[in-house]
């Protein structure tokens, strides 16, 4: 009787496991790649589209007030995927992504000659600015003024803590750039490469009171909550273009080449460009990115 | 035309792994070591505080030791993330431990690797004395041992189950990545390990490398997994 009773109380639990399973199984927690079949039947309702971009449109909150709106006009619903630069890239030149915005302008052109994309067009610019503990140890503010060039040179000068992005991503190309110019080579205790996400770098130099290089947006939208300050800003060489490419639709049937192009319309479109601009205004009370296409 | 693609970047990872190892990259070996030195640490500080008390709590009867070990199994799956926020708060500048300067160190990942192991290893000698302990000790009474030496006894005969969870332990700690990423930063030559490094490099796209890391990960748990057998099998 009493071994009977336990045998029944196992075969529930194992009976609870297998629904559970089987449920967790047929909802749509499907592989990407039958993400995208799926799409493709739906495409009457507008479907969906997979964008691969940089962290900081992602994270300074500007897709998440542009995609909706986007929705609204077209019913195409954005999947976006947000990495650094380089591996966006990637993603495109392996077809898993069906449009790209981002900002690494001659890796793009590049990307476009090697015939992973259609074209390439620009959407917006936003900028560096070189960030810091608002007690800036260095000087910086006092000394280098406006001039980007002056304060990397302080810095590598007093061995000031700097944290890189590291991670080859767009931030990390425009930084390298900055330090190429005063003909420095980045390394030693002083210099953190941190290989992550501009927000996780952010935090950190917060936390160990370092300087770093932050696109305006990432930075603002996290204010808040860190006591550092925009030490240098509005040097031409701190200025960061934003392009939109659609991926040749040659790599697979499964890139949804029509809701890359109303993606790409849209966004240069008067209006896509009228948000873009609008964007940060209330919350920041300056424009975190200036459209710029020239269509 | 993507499948192969993708296959063949494992290939090439391959390739690179045995590159990697044998060109004696000085960054790559500071990588494994830093890895080695961090997870060995967590482990044995592991061992040192969970193996005794869970030879304790499997032995001894006490008020609330059902829910006891509930929560000790409940840990046992804590995800790593958690761990490594947990740390991160109590060990940051505005934490209460803020001034001991510990964030973004390899005595921060070590403690988070700590945390999150020593349940495991608490737990797994916990059901192997459990099992066995009462049994082994009781033996031990009746053959005139002292209650001294009856614990000697009983860690001789737990001591395959303690190496498992010693193994266990160490196995979970130089895989997790959510932890030390957090606490440790990955900064390059001071923090950075093999899982920070592989999640990084997936995140540049880099996948190849990423793979080659991912094998030494394995090759070096084989070598380590088999010193420790050795000493299971001639125990």
């Amino acid at each position: 009787m009493k071994s009977w009773r336990r045998k029944g109380r196992v075969l529930t639990l194992v009976a609870v496991f297998v629904v559970i399973a089987v449920i967790g199984c047929t909802k749509p927690a499907v592989a990407p790649g039958h993400l995208a079949e799926q799409e493709k039947s739906g495409k009457e309702a507008g479907g969906s589209l997979i964008m691969a971009t940089t962290t900081s449109t992602e994270n300074s909150g500007l897709l998440t007030f542009l995609l909706p709106k986007f929705k609204e006009d077209t019913g195409i619903d954005v999947k976006v995927v947000a990495v650094g630069t380089g591996q966006a890239l990637k993603l495109g030149e392996d077809g898993e992504a069906d449009v790209l915005l981002v900002h690494a302008k001659s890796a793009e052109e590049d990307f476009v000659k090697a015939g992973h994309g259609l074209e390439r067009f620009d959407v917006m610019y936003n900028d560096f600015v070189l960030i810091g503990p608002e007690e800036d140890p260095l000087q910086i503010k006092e000394l280098a003024g406006r001039d980007i060039a002056a304060a990397f040179q302080r810095i590598y000068e007093e061995k000031g803590k700097f944290l890189s992005r590291g991670d080859d991503s767009g931030t990390h190309k425009a930084e390298l750039k900055l330090w190429k110019e005063i003909n420095v080579e980045p390394a030693g205790d002083w210099y953190f490469s941190v290989g992550r996400g501009m927000g996780e770098v952010i935090q950190m130099s917060d936390e160990v009171r370092g300087y770093s290089l932050s696109d305006r947006a990432t930075y603002l939208s996290m204010r808040d909550k860190l006591d550092l300050d925009i030490l240098v800003e509005g040097d031409s060489k701190l200025f960061n273009q934003y392009g939109v490419i659609a991926v040749n639709p040659n790599k697979n049937d499964k890139i949804n080449k029509e809701g890359a192009q109303a993606f790409i319309e849209w966004i240069l479109s008067e209006k896509g460009q009228n948000l873009i601009a609008e964007f940060g205004k209330v919350q920041y009370g300056q424009s975190l990115f200036i459209p710029n296409a020239n269509k | 035309m993507i499948g192969v693609n993708q296959v063949s970047q494992m290939w090439l990872g391959l390739k690179q792994a045995l590159n990697l190892l044998f060109s004696l990259d000085q960054e790559v070996y500071k990588i494994i070591m830093l890895s080695l030195s961090v997870s060995l640490t967590a482990t044995f500080i592991s061992s040192i505080i969970g193996a005794p008390l869970g030879i304790f709590i499997g032995i001894k009867n006490f008020p609330f030791k059902r829910i006891l070990v509930r929560l000790l199994y409940t840990m046992m799956s804590i995800p790593p993330v958690i761990a490594g926020l947990v740390v991160f708060l109590i060990i940051s500048r505005k934490g209460p431990f803020g001034y001991l300067g510990l964030v973004y160190t390899p005595a921060a990942m070590i403690i988070a690797q700590s945390c999150l192991i020593t349940p495991i290893i608490m737990g797994i000698v916990y059901n192997g004395t459990k099992e066995r302990g009462s049994l082994i000790k009781a033996l031990g009474k009746t053959l005139g041992a002292s209650s001294g030496q009856a614990m000697l006894l009983l860690i001789r005969e737990l001591r395959t189950n303690i190496l498992s969870a010693v193994v266990t332990g160490y196995g979970r700690a130089v895989s997790e990545v959510g932890a030390v990423m957090i606490v440790g930063g990955n900064i390059k030559g001071h923090t950075r390990v093999m899982t920070t490094t592989i999640a990084m490099l997936q995140s540049m796209g880099d996948y190849s490398t990423a793979i080659a890391i991912g094998i030494v990960l394995l090759g070096i748990s084989f070598l380590i997994n088999s010193i420790l057998y050795h000493f299971q099998q001639g125990a």
